[in-house]
């Protein structure tokens, strides 16, 4: 009673006690708008000027879009850029959604079992991925290979990685988990009622498959197509590594090659860049439309269903190989030739002769490799960094959002998930040129890297702790107020700790996903801030296979553990998936 | 202790539109005293009691607590919730899923202006988890307590800073009805122990009339009428609230012309001619609405004397254990009773209806 009568509220109001409170909105909100915004200003200003040099400054000009426009290369590239995009996601869709079927609707025995696996390939850097399937496909020592022409008896080439073909089976394999999980989403959200209720009215099987299941399952598939089709556009390491040796480019690869060429072409790379940049713009742009009409189809559908499976009487043993197949192709088949190759002296196909010259020396090699200490900190302390940035930060702007009626906070929202478009290499360029030509000192700093990190997962680390944050009721943070705590207190006393799960997983997923992270480290790394994944590129182009093998080994061990650990705490927080 | 004058409260709606849920809402709580917003769920009591902790900013009016203002839209003056030093219990009771019982409820303690000692806050935490019979769960935690716990638990949180004013809404909505029945006699107790000043929200009327000193009776964003339980419950001053508080039967009626003492009046309608009160002054040819409350409808096999007396078949009947419901046809209407289950009367048989001139009160429309 008396405390109350303490507080002055004429005091409260006409002059406010200081709070942090706006100072910390304040500074999340310019960070999230300079983060969004700033690179991609200064990537479209580049790309209409000429290079800026000691002799000569920098002019206004069309000739970078003419250049990249008038040769008929770029009309090769952006072919290619398509069909390997299109191809990619249709392969990856194709056996996603077979899988997801399998899984979620018949009874192929020890599906349990494979849902959990489903992760693991997920945790094998793309680098790594594309290495391995070189090991396996490639023409003169691809195992593969060498294995068919013995047994045959004939040196014919069975399959080649380096052409188009290649990098689409290569990149489509490796996110085809990606389509797995969202596909199961898709089939769990369907309500098996919706199906049957259409038989009980009469219809018939191909009857309900079209007027029923088709237009229920069409955003969802449709999203899913497109989500895949800008992830393949924007992928860098399978072109670069598979297409370019042959002369096979795409958007990225090309990006990366104009900045490498001497003189570099950044205006040129940027021309590219902003036209890859339209691409997934638009990509994104459809997919976000298609999901908020989408929830209108969410709304129909009802929950705790169990969802019908079809028995599939022998023929689940088929779908059972089929399971087993896959992993094969994804998880062992890549992840033996590795470790095969990291246990050679000089890299050997298996034979017995092979077999008996096993050694570690690799391993050694390896961790006595100069960089590879300071690589390893570097990656640790950039993955770390930026998480907790990256998790802080979001959970202030989607307080915003979703806990406020601010007029213009979904464009905040907006802002914060434009990094969304950004390919990573695109991303690297653009912080490149800004921070070449604004002489803020942190060029070839490890600075300029976690800026890059922090822009390129800050998407990531909203969508995680907005989900998190819709399910804190209101009242939880109302009923901090009425108790007479202070924004900043409730902020973190209530909604930090509620925030717990969503914090938790996403802080995981950046730390794991930044460790894998090469397209924007490529063009912003610099002797001393090399990361982990740019040590792996650099043996590559050197041609040390075995030491890049043992050191791929011990990454992908290292993310194993890591993910478990993941999960056990995510148990431990009470979250489902991660 | 609380007033609130003209008080106006919007919302946004999805197309932008306003929506307004609390249009000059007004009203006084003396200190101690337990003052209940009553009345369908949308009507703008959450709405009015938010505008009171400061939860939402009204568009208009004015609200003082203990002679302070808080809110006053012609001043422009706004003190921020966490400076009103109210006490609230919130409908999902708000029980912070990640602390201890002691550490919700030590909560306000810690984090408000006025500084605490910490034996001073284990002595006032322990002291009102006593007061709500939690003190031996105090390490518990939070997410492990029942509903009725967690009820209590909001409870000793709003009350641990001894608040000027204690704002529960629909505090025991969420519990199951034996539970419920038990907390009301609870809170009434407590309440009237701590003779701590209260503003409750409820949309359920026999919880409103078991605990309140005084009841608004709201409606779409309005208060229809402001009295003592008993006063709302006798004397309703219109339909609605006569159709809220309690069931009732409704009957059209016309006024013919007064009738011997103040406040009674002759009107015709569809069951004849018949004596009834009225609270405001009414004029022969006035339409008007009766209103008679089950319970004042009186049945007997044998005529009873006196006035306002029909004869009736027995149309249907229900019995409840304490008491039997009839519907009884007089003619083409039907009117529900309620009588002690000793009334035998089989379905179809005849039976005399009496309604007490007193309890047969005539409403405007
Ligand atoms: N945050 C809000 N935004 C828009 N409309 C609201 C909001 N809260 C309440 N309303 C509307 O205001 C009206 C009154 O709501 P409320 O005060 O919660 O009613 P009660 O508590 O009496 O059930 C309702 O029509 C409700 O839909
Ligand atoms: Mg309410």
């Amino acid at each position: 009673m008396q405390a109350a009568g303490e507080a002055a509220p004429v005091f409260a109001t006409a002059a406010p006690r200081f709070d942090a409170k706006w100072l910390i909105i304040a500074a999340c909100v310019v960070l999230t708008l300079y983060l969004g915004m700033v690179p991609l200003a200064f990537l479209l200003w580049q790309s209409f000027f000429t290079p800026q040099s000691a002799a000569k400054a920098a002019v206004f000009t069309f000739g970078n879009y003419r250049e990249a426009y008038g040769s008929a290369d770029t009309w090769l590239l952006f072919g290619n850029s398509l069909r390997f995009a299109t191809g990619a996601a249709a392969l990856s869709f194709a056996i996603g959604t077979l899988l997801a079927w399998m899984n979620e609707r018949t009874n192929t025995p020890f599906k349990g079992l494979f849902f959990a696996l489903s992760v693991i390939p997920l945790i094998i850097p793309g680098i790594l991925f594309t290495v391995a399937w070189i090991l396996l496909g490639s023409p003169k020592i691809g195992i593969i290979n060498l294995a068919l022409q013995r047994l045959f008896d004939t040196d014919a080439v069975f399959i080649n990685v380096y052409s188009l073909g290649g990098m689409v089976w290569v990149d489509g394999l490796h996110y085809s988990p990606v389509a797995f999980l969202l596909m199961t989403a898709a089939f769990r959200a369907m309500d098996p009622a919706l199906e049957e209720s259409a038989i009980m009215s009469g219809a018939s099987v191909l009857q309900v498959v079209r007027r029923v299941t088709l237009p229920l399952a069409w955003p969802a598939v449709f999203a899913t197509l497109l989500i895949l089709f800008v992830r393949a556009i924007e992928s860098f390491e399978v072109p670069a590594l598979l297409g370019l040796p042959v002369g096979l480019q795409v958007f990225t690869s090309a990006i990366y090659q104009a900045v490498h060429r001497y003189p570099s072409q950044i205006g040129l790379a940027a021309a590219y860049a902003v036209t890859l940049l339209a691409m997934t713009s638009v990509g994104v742009y459809l997919q976000s439309r298609l999901s908020s009409s989408g929830s209108k189809y969410a709304t129909m559908t009802g929950k705790g269903f169990r969802p019908r499976t079809i028995d599939l009487g022998p023929w689940r043993y088929l779908t059972m190989a089929v399971f087993l197949a896959y992993f094969l192709f994804i998880v062992v088949l890549p992840f033996m030739v590795l470790l095969w190759s990291s246990l050679q002296k000089f890299y050997a196909v298996p034979s017995m002769e092979a077999l008996s010259r096993l050694t570690l020396d690799p391993y050694r090699t390896i961790i006595a490799y100069p960089n590879l200490l300071r690589a390893v900190w570097n990656s640790l302390l950039l993955a770390v960094a930026s998480a907790t940035i990256i998790m802080l930060v979001t959970a202030v702007i989607c307080w915003i959002v979703v806990k406020t009626r601010l007029p213009g906070r979904w464009l905040l929202d907006n802002f914060a998930s434009l990094p969304m478009v950004f390919p990573g290499i695109v991303l690297g360029l653009a912080i490149m040129i800004l921070y070449l030509t604004i002489p803020a000192g942190i060029y070839g700093t490890i600075w300029i890297m976690l800026i890059a990190y922090v822009t390129r997962f800050m998407p990531y680390g909203l969508r995680y702790n907005t989900t998190s944050m819709l399910q804190i009721h209101k009242e939880l943070e109302e009923s901090a107020a009425m108790s007479g705590a202070s924004w900043t207190t409730t902020f973190w006393r209530i909604i930090l700790p509620l925030l717990k799960p969503g914090l938790v997983a996403g802080w995981i997923y950046i730390v794991i996903v930044s460790i894998r992270e090469l397209s924007s480290s490529i063009l912003l790394y610099s002797p001393g801030t090399e990361v982990v994944s740019i040590v792996i590129w650099e043996l590559w182009e050197n041609g040390q296979y075995v030491e890049l093998s043992a050191l791929g080994v011990m990454l992908i061990l290292a993310l194993f553990v890591l993910v478990l650990a993941a999960q056990w705490l995510g148990r431990q927080f009470g979250i489902r998936e991660l | 202790m609380l007033t609130v004058k003209g008080l106006c409260t919007e919302y946004v709606g999805e197309r932008g539109q306003p929506i307004r849920a609390a249009q000059e809402v007004a009203f006084g709580v003396p200190p101690g005293k337990l003052f209940t917003l009553l009345g369908p769920s949308g009507c703008g009591k959450t709405t009015t009691l938010r505008s009171i902790a400061g939860l939402e900013r009204p568009q208009l009016g004015e609200i003082a607590i203990g002679g302070e203002l808080v809110f006053s839209s012609q001043k422009n003056l706004f003190v921020p919730p966490n400076a009103r030093g109210l006490g609230m219990v919130f409908q999902s009771y708000a029980i912070w899923p990640h602390m201890t019982v002691y550490e919700n409820a030590a909560f306000p303690l810690r984090v408000g202006r006025r500084k605490f000692s910490r034996r001073e806050i284990d002595e006032r935490v322990m002291r009102v988890l006593a007061t709500v019979d939690l003190a031996e769960m105090a390490q518990r935690e939070a997410t492990k307590l029942s509903g009725g716990q967690q009820q209590r638990l909001a409870l000793a949180r709003a009350l641990v800073m001894e608040p000027r004013l204690l704002l529960l809404d629909e505090p025991l909505s969420n519990l199951d009805a034996k539970l419920r029945e038990r907390m009301r006699f609870e809170l009434k107790r407590l309440q009237r122990e701590l003779g701590i000043t209260t503003v409750y929200v409820t949309h359920d009327q026999s919880e409103a009339l078991a605990l309140s000193h005084a009841i608004a009776v709201m409606n779409r964003g309005r208060i229809e009428q402001i009295g003592a339980p008993r006063e709302v419950y006798e004397r309703p001053q219109n339909q609605f609230v006569a159709d809220f508080v309690g069931t009732t039967n409704f009957l059209d009626a016309t006024v013919s012309g007064a009738d011997g003492a103040a406040g009674f009046y002759r009107v015709r309608c569809e069951l004849g001619e018949l004596k009834a009160q009225a609270h405001e002054a009414l004029r022969p040819a006035d339409k008007v609405v009766l209103s008679v409350r089950p319970e004042d409808i009186y049945l007997s096999e044998l005529r009873p004397d006196g006035e306002n007396v029909w004869q009736g078949t027995v149309d249907q009947k229900v019995f409840l254990g304490e008491s039997a419901d009839f519907q009884v046809a007089i003619g083409e209407r039907r009117l529900q009773s309620r009588v002690h289950p000793s009334l035998r009367t089989r379905v179809g048989e005849p039976i005399y209806v009496r309604i007490d001139p007193e309890k047969c009160v005539a409403l405007k429309p």
